[in-house]
């Protein structure tokens, strides 16, 4: 069953390009979600929502016209049609004939998250509570939250797409509050993919217990320190500095506009000939694939990075068109409300030969940057700044004390060419990615990583 | 204005359906409006977006436990299913003794918030004043990119009902305006943004905008990181209103509640200099969380937040309130109707100084003026108030701006840092950063500065 008639898509399109333009395209979609947390010992919060929603776009020449509803009634959709109509003028696109869309998932929902009943969710969240709460009695606080979403869209254009996307998502967070006099500490931990809720159902107490372990150990931090010195980067979420200070630059609407420090670029060596990283939108089950991108390309695999040489930008259709080359299936948005930008979806290194132990064992002094509370980058310089959440000291090649206000200060192109070394770990973490107001699900990933020399913004000398 | 009585009326008739569903209480939340974002780029429209959102949430009461549930139909069935939804939601919750329906609703007197030019203002005209604000950043000699210039409006109605007996609506617009510009190029790029925001249009002035965005930009050109040290520190408009912003969201009672806020057990301590004057006021005509009541149906108010340096009253909605045996500040916000009210900030104010900016630069000597901030919220540790973040501005030497500087970190703590305010600049602005947040300049005893 589909959303909307693909014959109705037609007409849409067709009165959208009534005045002119070299693209139209109609995207659809239902959204049903549900969600909960547990905070203070007590479940709170459960919440389901139902949206239906459609949106035009008219791209004439460098310009985009674009018009949302609410709703996905015929009046609905031809009233958008014409605002976009209005607003466009030039071009004379051709509507080329619609297929039928097949829906379907790309990726393996074993439970249908809606099919589980809305106690077993709140059990998980409570069987995190105890497990947080009896790892140490300096735990003390405890927040957990539970949210699935099943998004169904349609997308059709005048270039003959007509696709669709069966899309269920699920991902459990955990935070630990640990207090020990006076001194307060936190650790969170998160799990999430593109999957039905045997993902959170397979032992859910494991999030909880990383995210004590995360809180209590860092309640024996002592001040970081300052200064340039070999940062080793911890795997999964450590992929955070290659999403931030690497990715967004390789987005095309920056490079386009000159707003990347990758610009130009492509072909040339930017890290050392063992580093290789990749975004794949079609990585089974990860929390920022999916089947097609939000405009109807298929999702895959694209070489960011080989061997060292810059490889690919990250494009959505229209970037693509502008280069003169095809979509890279990063054609994201937030939800039908919103206008497509080239967007990642699991960024991540490709696994090396090395192990962790290699890496810290090669260094004398050092920080280990386990994860990040978060960062900040300028795409068009490379510049980044990132919180590191958890850290340790490396002292004589061993993992010593745990510190507390580190920051990593440095440049993309600069933190490339400092990689001198990457284990074989490979996991991917589930994050959010704010660009343009639009949060999507976006995966970050890589095994350990060394670099050579970065800046420490610590607290000590 | 009849958009807003069909949407009171469809809060009305959520909140019946959810009692027929078996609700003891409810309230239902609606909201309508028009968007439009305008983006322009080299000299032509880049993407024009025109779009109308209508929806409705429902927060439905069971013995003490509460659900949520929204929907963007508001037909009779529509309706009935959302509250229905709402009903059943709650039923997974744990009871909350103090979750309930504010005891006393109403509305606050305030003048209209929706400007009366808005209407009259035709898409071409906007078009033309973002071009403007491009031009206007193009036209300074440093410039070698504008990277962004955005317009965007919103004008809408929203409406509150509940099982009390409430039910209010009002209308309201807002226009922003923002613009990204480079100056120099390669390694040596720095950025720059300037923005304006108001009621309608007519509060914009595109070229102060564009200006702005270019003078940021090209007063970092050639910056350098420099030595570390420790130093007084003058924080920009912009900067101040981020760290104004997050302090205002740890005054939140449920994050104190909830042992998440360093201002925990601090109510009536000196946390702050006298110079430091803050209030939340959801009552300013031209502050852009305005409105006549709060998201559970509480009459605004002004309320002072820090006076004399003492830390006066946390922000509290009814159900924090009540836990605490208070009464509450009529601090329940709403981001829109897919999220059920939580205790939060609505216009912060920070009282403008008598020193005009560069009196604060003088009072310095040397020491450092911070242009920008980065990842501000992932650098502060919420409970203790650490915080390090990364930085870019300009030096102060003999009292004067010399060389800008880039890639440093400013590391203290929030309240060694409301304990260090020297003096407020008089420059006071509306910043859309942390909230809606009324700043100004701050100059600040001495912080630590980390570069190489």
């Amino acid at each position: 069953m589909s959303l909307i008639d693909r014959e109705l898509a037609g007409r849409a399109i067709e009165r959208a390009l009534r005045r002119g333009g070299d693209l139209a395209e109609v995207y659809v979609e239902e959204r049903h979600g549900f969600g909960l947390t547990l905070d203070d010992r007590r479940v709170e919060r459960p919440q389901s929502g139902s949206e239906r929603g459609a949106s035009i776009r008219v791209v004439t020449g460098e310009s985009s016209f674009f018009g949302h509803v609410d709703g996905l009634g015929e009046d609905d959709l031809m009233r958008v049609a014409d605002s976009v109509a209005q607003a466009a003028a030039g071009g004379d696109a051709r509507v080329a004939a619609l297929g039928s869309v097949a829906r379907g998932s790309q990726h393996p929902v074993a439970t249908p998250p809606g099919d589980v009943e809305a106690a077993r969710k709140a059990d998980v969240l409570r069987l995190c509570n105890e497990t947080a709460r009896a790892a140490g009695d300096e735990v003390a606080q405890v927040s957990a939250g539970y949210a699935e979403t099943r998004q169904v869209i349609e997308v059709f254009n005048s270039d003959g797409v007509a696709a669709a996307d069966d899309r269920t998502r699920v991902r459990l967070s955990v935070q630990v509050v640990a207090r020990r006099d006076g001194v307060v500490e936190t650790g969170s931990e998160t799990r999430g993919g593109h999957a039905g809720f045997e993902l959170i159902a397979e032992r859910p107490e494991e999030v909880a217990e990383s995210a004590a372990r995360k809180a209590l150990t860092m309640l024996d931090a002592r001040g970081a320190p300052t200064g340039r010195m070999p940062v080793v980067v911890g795997n999964a979420f450590g992929g955070v500095l290659l999403h931030e200070a690497v990715g967004h630059g390789l987005e095309a609407d920056a490079v386009q506009k000159r707003a990347s420090v990758y610009a130009g670029r492509v072909g040339e060596q930017v890290a050392p000939d063992f580093v290789t990283a990749y975004d794949d939108g079609s990585r089974t089950g990860a929390w920022g694939s999916d089947g097609i991108d939000d405009e109807g390309t298929a999702t895959q695999r694209t070489t960011i990075v080989e061997g060292g040489r810059l490889t690919s930008y990250l494009y959505d259709l229209i970037r693509a068109r502008r280069d003169g080359t095809a979509s890279t299936g990063n054609g994201r948005r937030e939800s039908f409300r919103h206008i497509p930008w080239p967007r990642m979806t699991n960024t991540f290194f490709a696994p090396g030969d090395a192990t962790p132990e290699d890496l810290i064992g090669g260094v004398e002094r050092g920080l280990y940057a386990v994860s990040f509370g978060g960062g900040q980058v300028e795409p068009a310089t490379g510049d980044f700044v990132f919180g590191v959440s958890e850290g340790y000291l490396i002292e004589g090649g061993k993992v010593t004390a745990p510190v507390r206000g580190a920051t990593l200060i440095g440049n993309g192109l600069e933190a490339l060419r400092a990689v001198d070394g990457i284990a074989g770990d490979l996991d991917i973490a589930s994050g959010y990615c704010g660009k343009a107001g639009q949060r999507v699900p976006a995966g970050v990933g890589q095994p350990h990583v060394r670099l050579a020399a970065l800046t420490v913004g610590g607290t000590e000398a | 204005m009849n958009a807003r009585a069909d949407l009171e009326a469809a809060a009305r008739r959520a909140v019946e359906a959810a009692l027929a569903a078996g609700a003891s209480d409810a309230e239902a939340y609606g909201e309508e409006s028009t968007e439009r974002e305008i983006r322009v780029y080299d000299g032509a429209v880049e993407s024009l977006t025109d779009a109308t959102s209508r929806g409705v949430g429902v927060r439905a009461f069971l013995d003490g436990r509460w659900g949520y549930a929204y929907g963007t139909d508001l037909g009779e069935d529509g309706l009935r299913e959302v509250a229905a939804a709402a009903h059943a939601a709650a039923a997974v919750a744990d009871p909350d003794p103090d979750a309930g329906l504010p005891d006393e609703c109403g509305a606050a007197e305030i003048g209209s918030l929706r400007s009366p030019e808005l209407d009259g203002w035709g898409t071409d005209r906007k078009v033309g004043l973002a071009l403007a604000a491009e031009r206007a950043a193009r036209g300074h000699p440093e410039i070698s990119q504008v990277e962004q210039v955005v317009y965007a409006d919103t004008d809408g109605a929203l409406a509150l009902a509940n099982s009390r007996g409430f039910a209010g609506s009002f209308e309201s617009s807002a226009a922003w305006s923002y613009v990204s510009a480079f100056a120099g190029e390669g390694d040596d790029l720095m950025t720059g943004l300037g923005l304006g925001m108001g009621r309608g249009p007519e509060d914009l002035h595109p070229e102060a905008i564009g200006a702005e965005a270019a003078a940021r930009a090209s007063a970092l050109m050639g910056a350098r990181q420099p030595t570390s040290r420790r130093c007084p520190v003058v924080l920009d408009t912009l900067v101040a209103a981020s760290f104004v912003g997050f302090i205002g969201g740890m005054l939140s009672a449920d994050a104190v509640q909830r042992g998440r806020s360093l201002f925990a057990g601090r109510e009536g301590d000196e946390i702050a200099t006298a110079e430091l004057r803050l209030a939340d006021d959801a009552t300013l005509p031209d502050g852009l969380a305005s409105g006549p009541f709060d998201g559970e149906g509480s009459p605004r108010r002004r309320l002072k937040l820090i006076e004399d340096g003492r830390l006066l009253t946390f922000l509290f909605d009814s159900r924090t309130a009540r836990k605490a045996g208070r009464e509450t500040t009529a601090s329940a916000e709403r981001a829109s109707y897919r999220s059920p009210p939580a205790v939060g900030t609505s216009n912060l104010v920070v009282e403008a100084g008598a020193a005009p900016l560069d009196e604060l630069v003088r009072r310095a000597g040397d020491g450092l003026y911070v242009t920008d901030v980065a990842g501000l919220h992932s650098g502060v540790n919420p409970v203790s108030g650490t915080f390090s973040v990364g930085a870019t501005g300009i030096l102060i030497a003999g009292g004067e701006l010399a060389e800008p500087v880039r890639e440093i970190t400013i590391a203290s703590d929030l309240v060694s840092m409301l304990r260090s305010v020297e003096a407020v600049g008089s420059e006071a602005r509306w910043v859309p950063f942390g909230g809606s947040v009324r700043a100004a300049p701050l100059l600040l005893g001495e912080m630590a500065v980390s570069g190489s």
